[in-house]
């Protein structure tokens, strides 16, 4: 199949964008913690994107990015109407949905788009459901309201303490073990150095702790090995043995390492484009 | 032949080698002696009429002479451009014994080129017998079974997990060697026979093999060998080490080579080291050159005997500056404080016994280490089957767990109705092999589909 269509589309918070687009197969068969890889057109890349959610009876999946680099601008870009040209998935493993007691789920920024379909489904597993979410400020929180659905407490910390408690989630995430003792299992969803920071905090009370990894893909599908990352001394590709890992194995150092593969590259294809735009917009 | 000349070609990735012309073909067919044993045709795995379509060219029958090869070869165009007719037809042909065998490839070539560009005639297919056969993977060997079981009259559906249709035909050769417009225009053939492909459709994620095995009457597997072999050897994960599916991925798939026209980049420095010494390793390291590196080294662990490389690639490969050192393993890369690679440490190494891939086995020699400075390396030495998507069927698996078993004449696996041929069951070979697995499984699922009721 190609050509899926945009039928809806909502700006979260400034540069972090939601579309809803038409993919009933995908929809049919996604599961949370899978991702999709988008191809916008014919001269676009292949960028992985964590499916945000899924609608299997309107037959749609729901795309939650933040505007970083040149497709996701592209993206970004697209309104209801437009198409994009491929779409495949859902790739990778799907979350552990088990009973695990007490869990604390913890997103980061844009991080808590693919966390709120897992947090979702371990509410319905009856989970005792916790999370510290965190952002810039208090413009930037995404998803507040769905998460307060299904975890309690919502801790909330921003870095300039716009609202909640001011720093990283990793003072949520400290407020919470003092304050509710530690939790049976975590999720951590978010930027590389606040995954690892949350995990060197858990690690230390050995609470399990998963966290779903983004590096860079060509395909997607386990062919290209770009995604490779080192997990308890083991070579894994992200894309088919995970998404998801035990935060504590993680290689982080080269893991954040090799996300800095293509940033020139990255930072030019973006600038033609932001050049590109604005004279579109000033003409 | 006409071939573009090595410091015109390694500025660009338009094609090397740049075809017969009419009179150029019928003269080469000319030469042919059509010996009525066609020792050639024993030595095509897919058993081509050669003789017969070459006298159909001597001739000047060009469209009858792709009809001819048709019959047995639905990629022509790509066969003519990348067989190993060197080790296969050419090898037995009587005339290569002095040293000048009839140039079959480029007839074939020449053969399908014609016909491409004077309007390819697509035979009449039966009417459909109502059988849905389901293939997984648009390379060689699904598409040899897809085209064979359409003229058939059954009705098939190609799943292809990428967005471009041909597996490593569109991903893997390069456009200097393949031109993707020669791939797009055997798939149109394909599909004109009435096959349907479906991308961006990864089985095993999107539909199940149960899924297939539902809705289809028969499930012909052909995923290929996508997994990537990684060294093992420190410093293989820093920045600028690429697995050669990756490094070809970006550049032929993606057309990294464009960038950013097209988004896709890839980044190759000044020093290049390439691991291995296949057609991935050649390929790999011409695309290298093409991109601007200065220095090309291709390091292989073995002599040149033992390369498993189309002679005709290695040959453009030096003459393009690729610089082939043998006998040398790497052991270890090195990286900048930024984590980039650096150097290489490698061994020198010597043959020692023959071992099970019947070639003598490489061993180090104790105390010759030594560096080269690199800034790129790209690891090219092999690939295995991405058996992920199957895992579902355990029972499709060879004891070892890396391959899918099936039967080599008829590609039958241990579960009914379901069907492997190519790389995913031999590990990687070569097209035509791949293509001979489809061709065999195609007859099989023929025969199979007409005794279902």
């Amino acid at each position: 199949m190609i050509n899926f269509p945009v039928v809806g589309k909502t700006e979260l918070a400034p540069g972090i964008k939601k579309l809803v687009v038409e993919a009933p197969s995908l929809a049919a068969k996604a599961k949370p913690g899978q991702f999709v890889v988008l191809h916008l057109h014919a001269q676009g890349e292949r960028i992985p994107l964590t499916i945000a959610d899924f609608d299997r009876e309107e037959g749609t999946i729901t795309l939650i990015f933040q505007e970083v680099g040149l497709t996701t601008f592209q993206l970004g870009s697209l309104e209801p109407g437009d198409t994009i040209r491929d779409i495949a998935g859902p790739l990778g493993r799907p979350s552990r949905v088990d009973y695990f007691g007490k869990v604390l789920c913890v997103g980061g920024g844009v991080g808590c788009a693919p966390l709120y379909p897992i947090a979702r489904a371990l509410r319905e597993q009856k989970n005792d459901l916790a999370a510290v979410v965190g952002a810039r400020s208090r413009e930037f929180l995404i998803l507040r309201k769905e998460m307060e659905q299904v975890c309690s407490p919502l801790i909330i910390a921003t870095d300039d303490g716009s609202e909640g408690l001011q720093g990283t989630v990793l003072r949520g995430v400290e407020k919470y073990f003092r304050e509710y003792g530690k939790p049976d299992y975590c999720v951590c969803i978010g930027p590389p150095v606040m995954m690892e920071a949350v995990c060197s905090f858990t690690r230390n009370y050995k609470v399990k702790t998963v966290v779903s990894l983004n590096p860079i893909m060509v395909d997607g599908t386990g062919m290209c090995g770009a995604c490779r990352v080192v997990v308890g001394g083991e070579v894994k590709f992200a894309c088919v043995d995970g998404p998801e890992f035990d935060g504590h194995l993680v290689d982080w150092e080269l893991f954040r390492r090799r996300l800095q593969f293509y940033k020139r590259e990255e930072k030019l294809a973006l600038g033609a484009f932001l050049r590109k735009s604005r004279s579109a917009g000033e003409r | 032949m006409a071939i573009l000349d090595p410091t015109m070609r390694i500025r660009t990735f338009d094609e090397v080698t740049l075809g017969y012309t009419s009179d150029q073909a019928k003269r080469e067919a000319a030469r042919c002696r059509g010996c009525s044993q066609a020792p050639c045709r024993r030595g095509c795995p897919i058993g081509v009429d050669i003789p017969g379509f070459i006298s159909l060219v001597k001739e000047g029958k060009f469209r009858e002479a792709a009809q001819r090869l048709r019959e047995r070869n639905t990629l022509p165009a790509v066969c003519g451009r990348v067989c190993p007719q060197d080790r296969n037809c050419e090898k037995h042909c009587v005339l290569a014994k002095k040293g000048a065998p009839i140039a079959i490839g480029r007839l074939e070539r020449f053969v399908a080129d014609w016909e491409r560009e004077h309007g390819m005639t697509v035979p009449p297919t039966p009417g459909s017998t109502g059988k849905r056969v389901a293939v997984v993977g648009s390379g060689p060997a699904g598409l040899t079974v897809a085209a064979a079981l359409a003229r058939k009259g059954h009705s098939v559906t190609v799943f292809e997990a990428l967005h471009a249709p041909g597996g490593v035909l569109s991903y893997g050769i390069p456009q200097f060697r393949l031109p993707k417009e020669v791939v797009a225009a055997e798939i149109d053939y394909v599909c004109a026979l009435g096959v349907k492909i479906e991308l961006n459709t990864p089985i095993g994620k999107l539909y199940s093999l149960r899924d297939l095995r539902r809705e289809y009457d028969a499930v012909f597997l052909g995923t290929g060998a996508g997994l990537p072999r990684l060294l093992g050897i420190p410093g293989e994960h820093l920045n600028g080490v690429y697995t050669a599916n990756e490094f070809l991925t970006r550049v032929n798939l993606m057309k990294a080579y464009l960038f950013p026209e097209y988004a896709t980049p890839v980044r190759v420095g000044k020093r290049v080291a390439v691991i291995g010494g296949g057609n991935v390793a050649v390929d790999a390291a011409r695309v290298a050159v093409r991109l601007g590196a200065e220095e090309v080294v291709v390091l292989y662990r073995r002599t040149l005997v033992e390369m498993p490389v189309r002679a005709e690639e290695y040959r453009f490969a030096c003459r393009e500056g690729v610089f082939f050192r043998f006998l040398v393993a790497p052991l270890e890369f090195r990286g900048d404080a930024e984590g980039w690679v650096r150097e290489v440490l490698c061994t020198r190494c010597e043959l020692g016994e023959v071992d099970e891939s019947g070639r003598r086995r490489p061993v180090p020699v104790p105390g010759s280490e030594f560096t080269i400075p690199i800034d790129t390396v790209i690891v090219a030495i092999g690939q295995e089957p991405n058996i992920l998507a199957l895992a579902e069927v355990s029972e499709l698996l060879t004891p070892s767990g890396r391959f899918v078993g099936a039967d080599p004449e008829t590609g039958a696996t241990p579960v009914p109705g379901v069907f492997a041929g190519g790389d995913l069951v031999t590990g990687a070979a070569t097209v035509i092999q791949a293509m001979t697995a489809g061709r065999r499984a195609a007859k099989a699922i023929d025969r199979y589909l007409s005794e279902l009721e």
